[in-house]
């Protein structure tokens, strides 16, 4: 009974980890530094979905601007930070506190606009769950995981199928060879941004819909993308998507054994387990 | 308004020893170091612990404090020294947000959320430094101990050891030179002046709970270093002291109070930005971090 609401509840928490966790792989195997700012369109998103609900859209409508909304938001981030840093050369460490610069700057101007106090988006009337094997899930829950599930699947088939999906691939595992080949490596920065952003954005809308909203939520998911990431071989998309699922599930049945303030830190033994003993992840090549 | 500057000079120096030891290991070795304000925490936790808890005198808490955030630098170093850029920053944030965890759930020895008030004044041989100038005069004069030595560090043969770490470590390697511990050492001795700037802190506000050690004031040591400049004791110095200073003007324009928190880490990040945009090698910073050529 507890253990199956634990391996339910790890699951729903997986699906949201890995929106996450592709976005952060993407962007790091195309620019090689550790975008923490990937937290805050995760932020952003869900902040405009709340905005353009309590404007009164119907909140499918409220979705697809706040997607659309945060991928705006990760393009621009590349164009007026990433992207000259880069021409100028910087190494890893100053990309690295850049995003972090941005990440803060986001957070606190979340906080200047709509406060810093818990916001909810009540799309109905609070119904009891289903049960379902034992355990109990909400209406919500359900379509979070129809939701990430069909965003996975579209994911996938897009990387390895579409030509755009090819090129963000190439770029990504060498970016001189695509240029070699032809490929528009500028352009394909900008759609991998575009694409990586509506991702975060999109798990900030669930996440949205099903808990609360707080200007400062952001931090913690992007220590569980990053985290999910390194389990999965950074910069490797699929291994991000099962590194998610093992996080959520480790950090939700974790918390049978330890007191629930410790789950945060729970990520961060895997993390740190896993940069010690095997840093090229699950299923990466060593380097 | 005296009391009011004093005040600030005297968080400014306690910035300044974190932002000075910051910068020994982030930007004369190039380590990329998250994880300073846990080293901060467990220097401030461990010397209000002890001065409450078993009455020990403040010169032996701040020197207990040190040592064992130093001890606590050695242990991190052991295995995430050996781990490339990225991973190491990812390593000492972890590290930094563990112990973070820690003293949030730890209740009955760091009482959580709800901190520890009450922790003494520092004294001398019966003369006390209740009072604010005489704080005043002995934040400095830790802070002077902090630059002096950094200063030896960096300058001696050992220094260019770090410097030649951070150019190209293979190549230290190559001249025989045990590249591992030399940055062990770096991070070791990094982490005491950041356990003494805890316990001074500690001691100095008399209260502490686990938000004085958690993300923002990271942000806080890193802004110091960039707008100081990497590799630059004095840009160090003035790094601390303008993050004490920089948001001060808010308090005076008026600013609804739950805007100034957020105002405060907004030019923060700002601050940020610009400088790794326009002048990356920060106010009087010597060197530029520049990808390395494959």
């Amino acid at each position: 009974m507890v253990l199956e609401q634990l391996i339910l509840n790890g699951i729903i928490a997986g699906g949201i980890y890995a929106l996450i966790a592709i976005g952060f792989s993407m962007t790091y195997g195309l620019l090689r530094f550790l975008n923490l700012a990937h937290g805050s369109l995760y932020v952003v998103g869900a902040y405009l979905a709340y905005l353009f609900f309590s404007l009164g859209m119907p909140i499918v409508a409220a979705f697809i601007l706040a997607v659309i909304g945060g991928a705006i938001v990760g393009v621009a981030m590349n164009y007026s930070v990433y992207k000259p840093l880069q021409r100028r050369k910087s190494n890893s460490l100053i990309m690295l506190l850049a995003s972090l610069g941005i990440f803060i700057f986001v957070e606190n101007l979340i906080i200047a606009l709509f406060g810093a106090e818990v916001k909810t988006i009540r799309t109905g009337p609070i119904i009891q769950g289903m049960d379902f094997f034992g355990a109990i899930i909400t209406q919500t829950q359900v379509i979070i995981i129809l939701v990430a599930f069909v965003t996975l699947l579209i994911v996938e088939v897009f990387l390895q199928k579409t030509k755009a999906g090819k090129a963000m691939r190439a770029t990504a595992d060498n970016k001189s060879v695509a240029q070699v080949i032809g490929i528009n490596v500028e352009r394909i920065t900008t759609y991998t941004f575009a694409l990586a952003s509506a991702l975060a954005a999109s798990a900030g809308v669930l996440i949205a819909i099903e808990q609360n909203l707080e200007p400062t939520m952001g931090l913690n998911v992007i220590i569980k993308g990053f985290t999910a990431s390194v389990v999965g071989g950074l910069g490797n998309v699929r291994g991000a998507v099962a590194g998610a699922f093992l996080l959520g599930l480790v950090e939700n049945i974790g918390i049978w054994f330890l007191p629930s303030g410790y789950k945060d830190a729970i990520a961060f033994v895997v993390l740190v387990a896993f940069l010690l003993f095997r840093s090229q992840g699950l299923f990466g090549r060593k380097e | 308004m005296f009391p009011y500057i004093e005040n600030l000079v005297i968080l400014g120096s306690i910035y300044s020893m974190l932002s000075v030891s910051l910068n020994l290991t982030m930007g004369y070795t190039g380590l990329f170091n998250l994880g300073h304000a846990a080293f901060f925490g467990i220097g401030a936790y461990v010397s209000a612990l002890l001065a409450l808890t078993f009455g020990v005198p403040f010169w032996v808490a701040i020197l207990c404090a040190a040592l064992f955030a130093a001890f606590f630098g050695f242990l991190l170093g052991f295995p995430t020294l050996r781990l490339r850029g990225d991973y190491l920053a990812l390593g000492t944030l972890g590290f930094a947000f563990i112990v973070e965890a820690i003293l949030k759930n730890w209740t009955e020895v760091t009482r959580g959320p709800l901190g520890i008030p009450g922790i003494p004044r520092p004294e001398l041989l019966g003369f006390s430094f209740s009072s604010l100038d005489a704080y005043l005069v002995l934040s400095l004069a830790f802070l002077a101990v902090t630059i002096i030595v950094t200063h030896r560090i960096v300058n001696s043969p050992f220094g260019r050891v770090l410097k030649s770490i951070r150019e190209d470590e293979t190549a230290a390697q190559t001249l025989g030179k045990n590249t591992v511990r030399y940055k062990m050492i770096a991070l070791t001795v990094s982490a005491f002046f950041a356990g003494m700037a805890g316990s001074l802190y500690a001691h100095y506000i008399t209260f502490i709970d686990p938000t004085s050690f958690s993300f923002p004031v990271l942000i806080l040591l890193l802004s110091a270093v960039i707008i100081g400049g990497m590799s630059s004791i004095k840009g160090s110095i003035v790094g601390g002291f303008l993050i004490i200073l920089l948001p001060e003007p808010l308090r005076f324009i008026g600013l609804p109070s739950n805007l100034v928190g957020a105002g405060r880490q907004m030019i923060y990040a700002a601050l940020i930005l610009v400088i790794l945009l326009k002048r990356p090698q920060g106010l009087f910073g010597e060197y530029v971090f520049r990808r390395k050529r494959k």
